[in-house]
């Protein structure tokens, strides 16, 4: 147990994004629990995962163009965890939308993956993200290779766009949320742009 | 600075408490500073993800000292207009989860920035093709004699409410001021204030607020100029002090905060049809059969009730309204 407990959190600094990461879901959980989720109980669910989701896709995007800015090589060991957070966020997303707006039903998830473009690319930024979650141990690393894995977990950033635009049609008139979101990881992709370029 | 051989060997740190006390240090440090970023991310969730509903409640119960209903009801509660097994949605909920964009596009922010809106004195101009042109006072409008209706409220965003409103039909002061043959169609104007309505600062949407009717729905038995809800004048969220209730079409046209309604011979432009036609039409009959282009309107979520319901072909008033469209296509008119 505490083996594992030691590989989850190796360092004092994974335990500080570990620890503020879980704030979120704990306190959701716990309003939950006592009912006080507001008016619109299942809509306030679904929103606030859904943003959770944003906020750690960002963060996670953020990681590289920091450690090389701020030149902090050590941040690079925060990247898979922040990343995993996204996707454990879009997990319990997904799941509120499942289970709150489609009750469950396979059928009509999927009937709406199809003919509604906005949950369309939510579902693609999920379905992008569930691969990359499931490469990012050390053994898979090994398994593919440097090279294949870096290419593979490029994938993160169509899943940010396509969580992002899912975002922004969803709104039905103030887009200025959305297209903050929009804007950092415009800022974020285009450092990785730039950079390329350079070299 | 002491000489080094007055130091008494005894008061010498030894290597492994010095080891320690630095040890203990960093840990002490470091357990501030996660305590610190926890307690920041807790006040920013609490901050940012803030639940309809709860400012108000926490707020006090200032809602409940609210004045009773201006003018007495009149006319008890007509049958046809209450909803069968369904109960009316809480009153924290109907006055805590409003779209009312003049004040805020979160539905939980509106409560709040709305606090302070004076809605008296009030006047409500009824001009345009009609043979007796008149600005009514709110206690004029309340003095033709209110009337209790509890309807379904059934937003476009799919979900709904059961609310017990009080207010004049429409039809009532359509009559007083005598429309003209050729009028066609009514139009409401929302209040344009930007000192009083913050949010028309911001160009979230073109000001002021407008939305129409053909004159028979305008003169429909359903139609009511609201005033009140559970006996108590409306509150702003709601739209004080006067607002339109259309109960078989979405929400967004029962107009809030009315100071103008005109009679025109043409369809009158509406907010959120001029927005966005492909998605919001003039009509906006409740429809389960016609989604909007990016969602269903099949189900609905009854504020609350934990699982959903199926939505109603307007909104469970066909035997109404029904003949109103009888020669109207649905999806063509949505």
């Amino acid at each position: 147990m505490a083996e594992k407990i030691r590989r989850l959190i190796p360092d004092y600094q994974a335990l500080l994004l570990f620890v503020n990461a879980s704030i979120p879901a704990l306190l959701l959980g716990w309003d939950a629990a006592r009912g006080q989720l507001g008016t619109n109980p299942q809509e306030f669910a679904i929103r606030t995962t859904g943003m959770l989701t944003l906020i750690c896709l960002v963060v996670t995007l953020a990681i590289t163009p920091l450690r090389l800015t701020l030149q902090m090589p050590v941040l690079i060991r925060l990247r898979r965890m922040a990343g995993l957070f996204a996707f454990f966020y879009g997990c319990l997303h997904l799941l509120a939308y499942s289970w709150f707006d489609k009750e469950l039903s396979l059928g009509a998830i999927v009937a709406d993956s199809l003919q509604r473009p906005f949950i369309f690319l939510g579902m693609l930024a999920f379905l992008l993200m569930a691969p990359l979650a499931a490469t990012s141990t050390n053994r898979m690393v090994q398994r593919l290779g440097g090279q294949k894995w870096r290419r593979l977990h490029r994938a993160v950033y169509p899943a940010a766009g396509a969580a992002a635009l899912h975002y922004y049609i969803l709104v039905k008139a103030d887009t200025r949320l959305p297209l903050a979101f929009a804007g950092l990881l415009a800022i974020l992709l285009g450092h990785r742009v730039v950079r390329s370029l350079r070299r | 600075m002491m000489k080094p051989d007055s130091i008494k060997s005894n008061e010498i740190t030894d290597e492994s408490e010095y080891q320690q006390r630095h040890q203990w240090r960093r840990n002490f440090l470091r357990g501030a500073i996660l305590a610190g970023t926890a307690a920041t991310t807790t006040m920013l969730y609490r901050r940012l993800a803030v639940p309809a509903g709860s400012i108000r409640q926490a707020a006090g119960k200032q809602t409940g000292s609210q004045p009773a209903a201006d003018g007495a009801v009149t006319q008890p509660m007509p049958d046809y207009a209450s909803p069968e097994g369904e109960s009316a949605t809480d009153y924290d909920d109907i006055t805590g989860y409003n779209n009312f964009y003049e004040f805020s596009t979160s539905k939980e922010g509106v409560a709040p920035r709305a606090k302070n809106f004076v809605t008296r004195p009030w006047t409500v101009e009824v001009t345009g093709l009609v043979h007796k042109p008149r600005t009514f006072d709110l206690d004029e409008l309340l003095a033709l004699g209110v009337e209790e209706r509890v309807y379904r409220f059934r937003c476009v965003e799919a979900w709904s409410m059961v609310i017990p409103w009080i207010g004049v039909p429409l039809s009532r002061l359509l009559s007083l001021v005598e429309p003209m043959g050729n009028a066609g169609f009514v139009a409401f104007q929302t209040l344009f204030d930007p000192q009083r309505m913050p949010n028309q600062r911001s160009s979230v949407l073109p000001w002021p607020y407008v939305e129409g009717l053909r004159l028979d729905e305008a003169l429909h038995p359903l139609t009511l100029l609201s005033t009140g809800i559970y006996g108590k004048s409306l509150l702003p969220q709601n739209g004080a002090p006067i607002r339109l209730v259309v109960p078989w079409k979405y929400g967004f046209k029962s107009i809030k905060s009315v100071v103008k309604i005109r009679l025109v011979e043409q369809q009158p432009p509406t907010t959120w049809s001029d927005y966005a036609p492909e998605e919001y039409g003039f009509y906006s009959n409740v429809n389960p059969g016609v989604a909007h282009p990016r969602w269903s309107q099949a189900r609905e979520r009854r504020i609350g009730e934990w699982s959903m319901r199926n939505t109603l072909i307007f909104n469970g008033y066909a035997d109404q309204v029904g003949s109103l469209y009888s020669n109207l296509d649905l999806r063509r008119y949505f």
